[in-house]
């Protein structure tokens, strides 16, 4: 291994071999933390498996398995789907049942057919349309029945999403910079104890 | 003075601990840097929420 090699860095002292970047961070979008297993940065890779999913199921329960679908229909634009599906391949269900849900709906009465059967028990399936913010609909209810938790499960899918971003970037080209307030404290801290090293 | 039961503010204690441990991990890759990191953040973080929690009850209790 060269050092010149363009996948390797240097963080914290330690070298740091970025493998096949584009595949790493791949990886890391489909299962977090998966990319930098495959880099052999074992240990993050593990925190962030579970820091992640951990986040992503907790708020999936909380909000009574209803929190993640796919839908950009008028009365319902899920837009949340977006930020939740950098999670990666566990809210990819969520666009099967979309688009389902699609094509079981007609688009002149934005109607949902009453043959429609989700799968998988209504896993991940859109609210059956209309959805309209005025009515009561499939929707109401589920903020009825999880009251604050529906709220609270969207957020918390939303920001697991979010925080795979972080990770699909650190997999893709290392560690972010530490800030500049950071990095003052740091040298700060560094210069205190090379002061304090000669009383000892 | 809270609109919700004070055991709601529990949901904010899983959250901030995954918060702070993917910050720290993804801006260092020593172990012990990146839990230092957490920690940082996670005190900066609720530091910063509190401060935002007593004004807006200061506001609720001044109107």
């Amino acid at each position: 291994m060269s050092v010149d090699e363009p996948n390797l860095i240097e963080v914290d002292g330690q070298a740091v071999n970025l493998r096949n970047r584009p595949l790493a961070a791949l990886l890391a979008w489909l299962v977090p933390g998966a990319g930098h297993i495959y880099q052999g940065r074992t240990t993050k890779g593990c925190l962030f498996f579970v820091c992640i999913l951990s986040a992503w199921i907790l708020g999936f329960a909380l909000g009574g398995g209803h929190v993640v679908y796919a839908s950009w229909q008028p009365g319902d634009k899920r837009w949340h789907y977006l930020l939740q599906a950098g999670v990666g391949v566990v809210a990819l269900p969520a666009m099967v049942q979309g688009n389902r849900m699609r094509n079981a709906t007609d688009p002149m009465t934005g109607r949902t057919s009453a043959a429609y059967d989700p799968w998988w028990g209504g896993f991940m399936a859109p609210p059956f349309r209309p959805v309209l913010e005025s009515e009561a609909d499939e929707v109401s209810a589920w903020y009825a029945r999880r009251g604050a938790g529906y709220e609270m499960g969207t957020w918390y899918t939303v920001i697991a999403g979010l925080l795979n971003i972080l990770v699909i970037y650190d997999a893709y080209g290392g560690p972010l910079a530490v800030p500049i307030s950071g990095r003052k404290k740091q040298e700060t801290d560094a210069d205190e104890g090379q002061l304090d090293s000669p009383k000892s | 003075m809270l609109s919700i039961a004070p055991s709601y503010l529990l949901y904010y204690v899983p959250l901030i601990i995954a918060i702070s441990l993917v910050f720290g991990g993804t801006r260092h890759e020593d172990t012990s840097m990146v839990l230092r990191h957490a920690w940082q953040t996670g005190r900066w973080i609720t530091g910063f929420m509190a401060i935002i929690f007593t004004v807006l009850c200061a506001l609720d209790w001044l109107v």
